[in-house]
């Protein structure tokens, strides 16, 4: 045990107390159970993986692990999940493009009007303004499945009064219209809350300074609050792009039976149920779809982890 | 052109457009917004930056959740009123006591095994030296979506005939074990439904790893050393001053696995289609409202979970609001 055993997050308060308290309580045992947990987590998606590697015949025989004695390995199930082939006639290339085109403006549009909305939350200062917030806030709570029908309906139908549109019928057979629009409803609660909370943090000072300059409301968002609010919102976007990749629920329900513009999720969901027997198949197809998510985790967990913490510490 | 790539690209046109103009509609009013005096400004600022929320708020949430209140009272069509027939359905249909059971089974275990393996973890590796690559790996499931959690787990509980080798992993272990033909384990009643609260625990216990970690390291170190000081180690120092000075993270981390819990959809609905007396409540609603077309039980069954969540978020309330006196 060496005097360097600093955790790598430096979250700690004094480092040279936290680590003389780290040193006594850091312990081999607490370690060695630690990498045996980690390993056991991390075998089921290798075992994904390792499948998705092996000829068909091998992959639907014996057990993945029996590849590292049979050294056999292919990368055609990809080049036949990802076109369609002889066992799966449709391939995922489609509902890969789909996820992306849903995924990009369901976060970026969402993403716009939760931080204009928290920041007149936060500093236009007006009567209701807390009401709103805490209505907004309490909003979270609501399950999508409140509003799936009548939001199905909305959309479908439109809304009439005494046979006078009001709000006409949103998109038609192949357009992504309902489900950016769905995925921002259901998103702005959350994204709200998160940036308000991160905004309303920001020197009073700063912007008095600002009014004392005569810049307006549109000018201090732009030049000050927007800038400042960037960890913020770039942890709801990791939030948001995640839930939206992921999400199975709202995409059944508004593209559910229309592949043209189904995502990932809804294709992945169908092969397991008919197709489940092609092991390899599957697996690649579920790889596939994991493997952004994967690199976005990886490559910005800070952010992600940061959000996570101001949505669920502080409640 | 192939069709792939003519088809790829009207998609992302579709997109752009859409992109182009919400976007080009925000910068016009946001120009013509600075352009106003002072006095006009602030009401205008105020308009604009709420108006979009406030309108896809009601329109998304508020409205449609008063809406699937009232057809909660309807029947299939939505048209006449029925009372209290379609709860009444909810409570006594005997295959739904089924799906309340398990409900009930995944609210209270999952988000208690969860945490618990959480704080075990947060502990353990506060306690080690290079702690970053296996918290990275223990929260990675976070990343993946139910679906594909599914399916990776699928693959461990997957089922070879008898006599032939082994596919599944948990098959594999069992022959070690020397049990021969092992059963096909998601058939096995009642246990079955064990085997899907695994997979959301396997993704849970990260986020309750990191949140419950990033509190252990908030607790002040004076604390930590007083203790230490009065000869508190180990278990002694878990249980007097660890689980105590993180109490309000450990009920908000419970109570947000709980509210997740009730609504799970994905993991079911991809495993077993609620086959095999596996169903819960959201899938089930999922079910009424989009497969068998019954408006009315559909949403009765939407209502028995925004139900179910209300006395989960008033506990977690009631808690953040006893921290804060303090």
């Amino acid at each position: 045990m060496s005097a360097t055993s600093i955790s790598d997050e430096k979250v700690a308060a004094p480092e040279s107390v936290s680590s003389a308290v780290h040193r006594n309580l850091s312990s081999p045992w607490a370690s060695f159970a630690v990498i045996v947990i980690t390993i056991l987590w991390t075998i089921p998606t290798l075992g994904l993986f390792v499948t998705s590697l092996r000829p068909s015949d091998k992959a639907n025989q014996n057990g993945w692990w029996n590849a590292f004695i049979d050294h056999t390995f292919t990368a055609s199930n990809y080049s036949e999940v990802l076109t369609g082939g002889a066992v799966i006639p449709q391939g995922i290339a489609n509902f890969f493009i789909n996820s992306l085109v849903i995924t990009i403006p369901a976060v970026l549009i969402p993403l716009a009007i939760a931080t204009m909305a928290a920041y007149a939350l936060a500093w236009i200062p007006f009567r209701g303004a807390t009401f709103l917030f805490v209505t907004c806030f309490a909003l979270q709570v609501v399950p999508l499945q409140m509003a799936l029908l009548p939001l199905l309906q909305l959309f479908n139908k439109g809304w009439k009064v005494n046979g006078v549109s009001i709000i006409p019928p949103i998109g038609g057979h192949g357009t992504y219209y309902q489900l950016w629009i769905a995925h921002a409803m259901f998103a702005l609660p959350l994204a709200i809350f998160l940036i308000h909370n991160f905004m309303s943090q920001i020197p009073k000072d700063l912007m008095e300074a600002a009014v004392m300059d005569g810049a307006g409301h549109f000018r201090i968002f732009r030049t000050i609050v927007l800038p400042l609010s960037v960890p913020a919102i770039a942890s709801f976007a990791i939030f948001q792009f995640l839930w939206v990749w992921n999400d199975l629920l709202v995409a059944l329900t508004f593209a559910g039976g229309n592949d043209q513009v189904a995502p990932m999720t809804v294709y992945l969901s169908n092969i397991k149920g008919t197709y489940g027997s092609a092991l390899h198949l599957v697996t690649a197809g579920a790889f596939v779809s994991i493997l952004m998510p994967l690199v976005v985790f990886f490559a910005l967990q800070r952010f992600f982890v940061r959000g996570l913490l101001a949505g669920s510490v502080k409640g | 052109m192939s069709p792939f790539l003519s088809e790829t690209l009207s998609k992302f046109q579709q997109m752009g457009t859409a992109l182009a103009v919400f976007f080009g509609v925000l910068l016009l009013i946001f120009y013509l917004g600075s352009k106003t005096s002072g006095r006009i400004q602030t009401p205008t600022a105020r308009l604009v930056m709420l108006g979009p929320a406030i309108v896809l708020l009601t329109a998304g949430l508020v409205v449609p959740a008063v809406l699937t209140t009232i057809s909660s009272f309807k029947d299939a069509n939505n048209r006449k009123f029925v009372g209290l027939a379609n709860f009444n359905w909810v409570f006594t249909n005997p295959d739904n006591l089924v799906t309340l059971r398990n409900t009930v089974l995944w609210v209270i275990i999952t988000p208690l095994v969860s945490t618990g393996m959480g704080l075990l973890l947060a502990v353990l590796i506060d306690r080690m030296k290079r702690e970053s690559i296996p918290k990275s790996l223990i929260f990675m499931p976070m990343a993946i979506s139910f679906v594909g959690a599914s399916i990776i787990w699928g693959l461990v509980y997957e089922y070879s005939e008898p006599g032939g080798e082994q596919v599944g992993l948990l098959s594999q272990i069992a022959s070690l074990f020397h049990i021969a033909d092992p059963p096909n384990w998601i058939l096995i009643p009642l246990w079955n439904n064990f085997l899907l609260m695994v997979i959301f625990i396997w993704i849970q216990v990260g986020f309750a790893m990191v949140v419950l970690s990033a509190a252990i390291k908030a607790i002040p170190v004076d604390v930590v050393e007083a203790a230490m000081l009065d000869g508190a180690t180990g278990s002694r120092l878990f249980r007097s001053v660890t689980v105590p000075m993180i109490r309000g993270t450990l009920v908000v981390v419970l109570t947000t696995i709980m509210i997740g819990v009730l609504k799970v959809f994905d993991i079911v609905r991809t495993m077993t289609n609620g086959n095999f007396g596996t169903q819960v409540l959201a899938n089930e609603m999922y079910a009424q409202s989009f497969v068998q077309f019954d408006a009315g039980r559909g949403s009765a069954l939407a209502v028995v979970l925004f139900l179910g969540v209300i006395p989960v978020v008033i506990y977690n309330i009631i808690q953040l609001r006893r921290d804060h006196a303090r």
